[in-house]
């Protein structure tokens, strides 16, 4: 006897079907609050989807606990809600085992960066070619108002009436440091920005991180209201592409340009001389870094992609190395049983 | 000019059925290797044989101290065996501190190998000895043999071109072929083996072989043993053997059942003493596909362990207790969406951090209960070294079938300790069956369960039309859909629970050694098995009315065991815990079962159960365990 294949060959549907954004709706009610931000970007994954064309049995949700963590039940595919903190590590297993599937991870930022905080990061470290989108509202929506890892400095909250003394981390920064190939951010109401940074994470071969400010209108509404309303947008946000300047503004007017390692906004910059170019594939992660470190109201806050590499994939790797060891040989389960010395009894 | 054969003595030589030895040094002594060593060659010339090494805690104790003594014990017989042996009749110590942490536990007037070359002041010291043992008396109740066996390593390697340390690093070889030379080995084993071991390094090949074969002439050249003992092979079932250590023969059954059911293996774990030798020998077996993944933490294991059965492979996890601990509520997980994970449990002395190089089998109830709601898993439990092998089947073979999370209970001394086995032909294994979920038209239903086990179907990503939901959340039974109702999740509760009571259908009614029916059964679970058996045996010889049954299936028992149970005046319960099984029994079976406990990290000897066993019939007073000071103080 020798080594199994896996048995799944076969299973899937060799035809790539045209679906729309109808197949990926179960009849599941949706349960979130009216108004949540949830509801966008369940919307722009749902129309997403079908432009991968992937066959809906190949994709699979995963989540933990929370509003957010509620995503897989109302998207027509294989999903998992599992338990607080751990959907990393469950679909670490699940792609390593079965890499033919394209695995979507949804987390928050209590559920991602504070119970789950450490599977995020060697999720992310190890660059397992999944598709994490984080929910960020910087706050406990489904435990009713707490104040969460990233909520600012001094909220008022439940559990804080007067007010946090913790300081906040950023999500993007973290995603940066452990080393994700590809790191964006986007915004549920700017429903098309956020459709294409879904469908970027989901093209990208390697580890996807996106960070989606969510509205929470019932325990922190407008918490983004102040960069992300349409009126503000282009006067406060700055838009990231990759080899383009760094411009923002009604009439994309002004830029961003460094001085040293600190970025300074150039009103009505004339030309593009000088600003600072978006290098989306660098390796290093300064720049990165520093764009990360702008924030509203000093600056305009930066959407759009980071970071996007290329990198050999951990699913791919591990795969790598069963594959040369079965070409080898394949295990015997005889020869196994008999390595070493052995002897005869009559 | 005459040859060293003119000049050897006449050695008497004397047949014993079985001889238990234990090496003992420091933790750079290479002690583990020399009990390997011997073993191996014991396995190969026939005997039936059991070991034991004991290990200090700490990687590098400071060398001569009594926290860094490490041990290896292995008895060697030409009868059957069951354990390595309550008390050693020979020990080897390479250093004061060897001695003074063992010599508690060697028989009365037991033979006594010292290197008298490491008794001098500082090492002394270090052992907290204020005379010197060998020159004080103090050992007047052994057969004392001091041999100078660093100086005359040291001779046998001169004109080597390697450094000092690298030459007293052979000293092990030396004391392992006059032991060799004592019990009448040859040197073949070692010899192929070292030769394979250390091919790129022919200096220190060489350099062990001349130790090797210098202590073994020692032995047959020096007057100082009068008598060269004859152990002969044991009368085992004819067939080809090897000899395996339980955490060997875990990683094979589980390859076993990789290939067994055609499904590859998924093996999540995070470094844990002693759980982590099933991680290494896994992660050396890709050629039959398997996949290991070293996690961040405990709960990522078996996470990534649930992601693989999620996904139609065999996800298996391993740890010991602390990590059971970690991952409880993940296998509640398993539990809820019915997913057929294995959790290996090499359990130590608990709690807490407890004693990591120490057994114990504390873990039964953290396995049986420890989680929240009524959540219900199965459990087996092997009991000895290779029977891991069959019980690694075993466990998948259930998880697979019943849809079940199933813990599989190993403990340091069944992982760690070794014995020859036979290997099993592959038509003898167990069948495995699988089967992934039907396509079906309209809804998928991942709740619709077997009418015979209760098993829900298994639906993997990638199969098209049945995309479904699944989650810790509790769900409707008829539709999958999340339900708060109140009669369905009584109904899935009693459900997830009927479906593991109903795994009794599908294992072996439990096995009794002895009389049919009588004064006493002691009835026992997981590495308990060598001590229990022998020790009924023995009482058996002396014409007591003692039957032993020992417990491999711990949820569900066996459907016979209450039947058994009521067949005897009276059940002992011989525990390396506080009475865990018997709480279970007592509970269960309302029959009122003896403990007998000890909770010392060290396993079970025959003469204690023998001791208990004849309190229980009245044939003495309380039995109360005695503990020496033995190589366990070195837990530091």
């Amino acid at each position: 006897m020798t080594a199994p294949t896996a048995p799944n060959d076969g299973l899937i549907s060799p035809d790539l079907p045209v679906l729309t954004r109808k197949d990926f709706v179960t009849d599941q009610e949706v349960r979130w609050c009216p108004g949540c931000g949830d509801y966008s970007i369940l919307a722009q994954m749902q129309k997403m989807l079908p432009e991968l064309r992937i066959p809906r049995e190949k994709l699979v949700f995963i989540s933990g606990i929370g509003c957010s963590s509620r995503f897989p039940y109302y998207v027509n595919t294989y999903g998992f809600h599992s338990i607080h903190g751990r959907a990393p590590t469950i679909a670490t297993g699940l792609k390593t085992a079965r890499p033919d599937l394209t695995v979507f991870v949804i987390t928050g930022d209590g559920d991602g960066l504070s119970i789950g905080g450490n599977h995020l990061l060697h999720a992310m470290r190890r660059n397992i070619d999944l598709n994490i989108i984080l929910f960020n509202n910087r706050i406990y929506g489904l435990t009713k108002g707490q104040y969460s890892p990233t909520s600012e400095f001094g909220k008022i909250t439940k559990s804080s009436p007067y007010g946090t003394t913790e300081r906040p981390l950023n999500p993007i920064r973290i995603a940066l440091a452990a080393g994700a190939t590809f790191v964006a951010r986007s915004v549920d109401r700017d429903t098309k920005h956020l459709e294409e940074m879904l469908y970027r994470a989901a093209q990208h071969k390697g580890v996807s991180f996106v960070e989606v400010y969510q509205n929470c209108n019932i325990f922190n509404d407008g918490a983004f209201a102040a960069f992300a309303e349409k009126e503000v947008r282009a006067e406060r946000m700055v838009y990231l592409e990759h080899g383009k300047p760094l411009r923002f503004g009604k009439n994309n007017e002004h830029g961003i340009r460094l001085n040293g390692f600190t970025p300074e906004v150039v009103e009505n910059a004339e030309s593009d001389e000088g600003l600072l170019v978006h290098d989306a594939h660098a390796d290093n992660i300064t720049l990165a870094n520093i764009l990360v470190g702008m924030d509203y109201p000093d600056f305009p806050v930066p959407i759009g992609v980071f970071r996007d590499i290329d990198a050999p994939t951990f699913d791919q790797l591990v795969q790598q190395q069963v594959d040369e060891a079965m070409a080898k040989g394949r295990g015997s389960l005889e020869a196994a049983l008999r390595a070493g010395e052995t002897w005869v009894v009559e | 000019m005459t040859t060293e054969t003119q000049l050897k003595p006449e050695h008497h030589v004397e047949e014993l059925e079985r001889v238990t030895i234990r090496f003992a040094g420091d933790s750079g002594d290479g002690m583990q290797l020399t009990g390997t060593q011997f073993t191996r060659t014991a396995a190969v010339f026939g005997n039936d044989l059991a070991t034991l090494p004991d290990f200090p805690a700490e990687i590098r104790a400071p060398a001569g101290s009594l926290p860094g003594v490490s041990g290896f014990q292995i008895s060697f017989a030409s009868t059957e065996i069951y354990t390595p042996g309550d008390r050693p009749d020979v020990l080897v110590a390479m250093n004061p501190a060897a001695l003074k942490t063992n010599l508690g536990d060697l028989k009365p007037g037991g033979l006594l190998i010292v290197d008298k070359d490491e008794f001098e002041p500082t090492n002394l010291k270090k052992a907290a000895y204020e005379t010197n043992p060998l020159e004080d008396g103090s050992l007047a109740g052994y057969q004392v043999v001091p041999i100078s066996i660093t100086r005359q390593n040291e001779l046998a390697l001169e004109g080597m071109p390697l450094s000092a340390k690298d030459k007293f690093r052979c000293r092990n070889f030396y004391a392992l072929g006059l032991v060799l030379w004592l019990y009448g080995r040859t040197l073949d084993t070692t010899i192929k083996w070292a030769t394979e071991q250390f091919k790129r390094r022919p200096d220190i090949l060489e350099a062990n072989l001349r130790a090797l074969r210098a202590g073994y002439n020692f032995g047959e050249t020096t007057e100082l043993f009068r008598v060269q003992y004859r152990v002969p092979p044991a009368k085992v079932p004819p067939g080809t053997y090897r000899h395996i250590s339980g955490n060997e023969a875990t990683a094979l059954g589980f390859v076993a059942a990789s290939v067994l059911s055609g499904l590859p293996l998924f093996y999540g774990s995070y470094p844990i003493t002693p759980a982590s030798d099933i991680l290494h020998e896994l992660s050396k077996l890709k050629n039959f596909g398997v996949k290991t993944f070293q996690a961040e933490d405990e709960i990522a294991a078996i996470g990534a362990a649930i992601g693989a059965a999620y996904g139609g492979h065999l996800g298996l996890t391993g740890t010991s207790g602390p990590g059971l601990a970690l991952k409880s509520e993940a296998l509640n997980l398993a539990v809820m969406t019915e997913l057929p994970i294995v959790v290996i449990d090499v359990q130590r002395a608990g709690p807490s951090t407890g004693m990591p190089t120490k057994t114990e089998q504390a873990d039964l109830l953290q396995a049986m209960f420890g989680r929240n709601g009524d959540s219900y898993v199965a459990i087996v439990a092997p009991c000895t070294p290779s029977d891991c092998f069959l019980m690694a089947i075993e466990a998948f073979r259930i998880a697979l079938k019943h849809m079940v999370p199933v813990v599989f209970l190993s403990d340091g001394y069944l992982g760690n300790g070794s014995e020859p086995w036979r290997i099993p032909d592959l038509s003898e294994l167990p069948r495995i069956e699988w089967k992934y979920a039907e396509p079906q038209n309209g809804k998928f239903n991942p709740y619709l369960r077997d009418p015979e086990t209760l098993a829900r179907p298994w639906a993997v990503p990638g199969q098209k039309g049945l995309e479904h939901r699944i989650g810790g959340l509790e769900k409707s039974g008829e539709t999958g859909d999340i339900s708060y109702d109140p009669r369905n999740h009584h109904e899935m509760t009693l459900a997830r629970k009927a479906k593991v009571d109903r795994i009794v259908n599908d294992i072996p009614p439990l096995e009794v050694t002895g009389p049919e029916e009588g004064d006493l059964l002691v009835l026992g679970w997981g590495g308990t098995y060598g001590s229990i058996t022998s020790a009924c045996d023995n009482a058996r010889k002396r014409g007591l009315s003692v039957a032993s049954a020992h417990l491999r299936y711990l949820n569900p028992f066996p459907a016979n065991l209450g039947d058994v149970l009521k067949r005897y005046r009276k059940v002992l319960i011989p525990e390396l815990n506080t009475g865990q099984l018997a709480l279970l029994i007592r509970g269960r079976y309302l029959v009122d079962a003896i403990s007998f406990n000890k909770i010392s990290g060290q396993p079970f000897k025959i003469a204690e159960i023998e001791g208990k066993i004849d309190e229980v019939l009245g044939l003495r007073d309380e039995y109360v365990l005695e503990f020496t000071r033995s190589a366990g103080v070195s837990g530091g």
